[in-house]
């Protein structure tokens, strides 16, 4: 007697994805879809893809989609939840998408409790667009248009999502994962798996931010890029759960 | 049903209600904040929903999310605000989804002013986003026109998958008068299952839905252009409508005008006809489709056109397009807020009967 302990999502599509070699969005993909999976969700979740590396998302996932202008994802998941309450709703947004152009958007999906669920990719940088400063730039991190490095005394710091979302009263659950180890993503897939499962329930708003990697526009071989995100990311952008609707505290997660 | 003394702004939003619509997604702004005021507590009591989005940006994102579910939604600002939603309206005509959006429009550019205007005609005509898009464009004259239109507008857009905009001046929102709604309307338009729609994919024939304006393929893009162009014509074909009241086969002035100002020109043709003068009228009610060959037509039996606006001339340029040469134009537009008294109108239209004046 054999038992099937493995096999491929069946929220996935077959489309071999565009992502460059060595990005962690493929690995997020999947554990988004196993996720839904996991929770016999297909049939009723509509995802919303960004404008970003993302934005054809549609094209990997095996449900319905929305495609948002830039950074008005959390705006589109708005509508499409309050229209249909019975659709699963995400959105899957970059640094740039999220945390920049769609900052309001984002903050007010948040405080309005909507129940949707966020999947903030946060790699540092524009990736779509050639390798921009984006708000979530390290200090001194080299991009196309901060060649000598992020001035702090011109661009400020690096916005910390999770830790800005989670000072708002409205009940939410909101974590920061990571995807530079094999570890970080088992740990990821359990914080989205808790995302997801609060939007089913129909209890609260939830984001989970995943740092990941630019392998090409950082310069740096994957296996590098995910030692970056270590050394030099998580020490700035701690893993935890910052907040969640039972209004547990903060939980840090173990390196 | 009984007729009743509503302001403009309550009448669309009833309208809309009585459309069959259960979403709002709006920002406050005036002079149409009666509309999200009205149904904030009319949505709720039908089982419908009110959001105050933080923004006209996100209020115009919020009913793309809402139109790919397929469900009924509508939106309302005024001229700066429609401006911030221009993005979102051509995200929306990319993705050929249908929603309805009602501009009451106020004095511009800029912040300009709270007051009535008709500044808005090449935004809402022309584009106001990027890209090759029309909206539907609808102008009513009335509170109840208002409210007969906004009604047609849900099953126009439904119909054509392509946003429909109502354009009345701030006079328009802000006016009261009795407006009546029909118990036993008709639907103009057979409205087909909205299989397109973001629902939830159950794998039950329908291919999956992705709701979406992207084709990064130039041939892909093409088609995708031309399809809509296609849709542009059958709008051009089957949905052009106007007013007219014309004084017989030859007649010496034509004015033209849309909304309050039609009217305000009507009483003043009115009373100049009074006095025997030859005048006519004609009254675009769809701005896009615009009625070219009929005002084409009305202007080959007249001997001039007047047109009149709450703006520096932007109908004006239509005009021009219709009447190609054929007859003298001349303008007479009002901007700042103030509207144009029939007194103002009717000197205007005696003083282009009388030869005097510049043609355009």
């Amino acid at each position: 007697m054999t038992e099937l302990v493995f096999k491929y999502p069946e929220a996935l599509t077959q489309a071999n994805t565009h992502y460059c070699p060595g990005c962690t969005h493929g690995t997020i993909h999947r554990l988004v879809a196993e996720v839904i999976d996991e929770l016999g969700i297909r049939d009723r979740t509509v995802g919303i893809s960004p404008v970003g590396c993302a934005v054809l998302a549609y094209n990997y996932f095996e449900t319905d989609f929305q495609q948002a202008s830039h950074g008005r994802a959390p705006a589109v998941a708005t509508g499409a939840k309050r229209a249909r309450p019975d659709l699963i709703v995400f959105t899957y947004q970059g640094d740039g998408d999220l945390a920049s152009i769609g900052m309001g958007e984002i903050i007010h999906a948040a405080n309005r409790g909507e129940k949707i669920t966020v999947v903030f990719v946060n790699n540092a940088i524009y990736g779509m667009t050639g390798g921009q400063m984006a708000p979530t730039t390290m200090p001194n991190q080299k991009t196309t248009t901060s060649p000598d490095g992020r001035d702090v005394a011109l661009a400020g710091y690096p916005i910390r999502v999770a830790e800005l979302i989670s000072t708002l009263k409205t009940p939410a659950f909101v974590a920061r994962g990571s995807m530079h180890s094999p570890l970080q993503v088992v740990r990821s897939k359990e914080l989205l798996r808790r995302a997801f499962n609060y939007q089913v329930q129909g209890t609260c708003f939830s984001l989970v931010e995943l740092l990941s990697t630019c392998p090409t526009n950082w310069g740096l071989p994957p296996d590098k890029a995910c030692r970056w995100v270590e050394t030099n990311m998580v020490p700035y952008y701690p893993l935890g759960i910052f907040k969640t609707p039972e209004g547990d505290d903060r939980a840090p997660m173990p390196r | 049903m009984a007729k009743k003394l509503m302001k403009g702004c309550e009448a669309i939003g009833e309208a809309a209600i009585k459309a069959g619509c259960k979403l709002f997604f709006g920002y406050p702004i005036t002079p149409q904040n009666e509309i999200p005021e009205y149904l904030s507590h009319r949505l709720p009591q039908v089982g419908g929903m009110f959001v105050q989005a933080e923004s006209e940006v996100s209020a115009s994102n919020m009913i793309y999310g809402a139109a790919g579910t397929g469900e009924r939604v509508f939106t309302s600002s005024s001229s700066p605000g429609i401006s911030l939603m221009s993005e979102a309206i051509s995200y929306l005509a990319g993705s050929q989804l249908p929603v309805v959006i009602a501009n009451i429009m106020r004095a511009g550019p800029g912040l300009g002013g709270i007051l009535p205007g008709q500044a808005d005609y090449f935004q809402a005509t022309k584009g106001g986003g990027h890209g090759d898009y029309h909206c539907l464009v609808l102008a009513p004259w009335s509170v109840q026109e208002a409210a007969d239109l906004v009604q047609d507008a849900f099953e126009l857009a439904d119909y054509y998958r392509n946003p429909v905009m109502i354009l009345g001046d701030g006079l328009i929102g802000q006016m009261m008068e009795p407006v009546e709604f029909s118990d036993d309307r008709v639907p103009i338009k057979e409205i087909g299952p909205k299989d397109w729609a973001a629902t939830g994919w159950k794998r039950d024939g329908r291919p999956r839905a992705i709701v979406n304006s992207l084709y990064l393929d130039a041939d892909t893009l093409e088609t995708h252009n031309k399809n809509l162009m296609a849709k542009y014509d059958e709008m051009k074909a089957n949905e052009v409508r106007f007013y007219e009241d014309l004084p017989g086969e030859e007649f010496d002035l034509l004015v033209v005008s849309y909304g309050t100002v039609a009217r305000v020109c009507s009483t003043a043709m009115e009373n100049l006809r009074a006095q025997g003068l030859k005048i006519g009228l004609i009254r675009p009610i769809t701005l896009y489709p615009f009625p070219y060959e009929a005002v084409s037509k009305a202007a080959k039996k007249a001997k001039a056109v007047l047109v009149f606006e709450l703006s520096a001339g932007q109908m004006l340029e239509d005009i021009k397009l219709a009447v190609l040469g054929a007859k003298p134009i001349h303008f007479y537009g009002r901007t700042g807020g103030h509207l144009i008294t029939p007194e103002e109108a009717a000197k205007e239209m005696k003083k282009v009967l009388q030869g005097q004046g510049g043609a355009q």
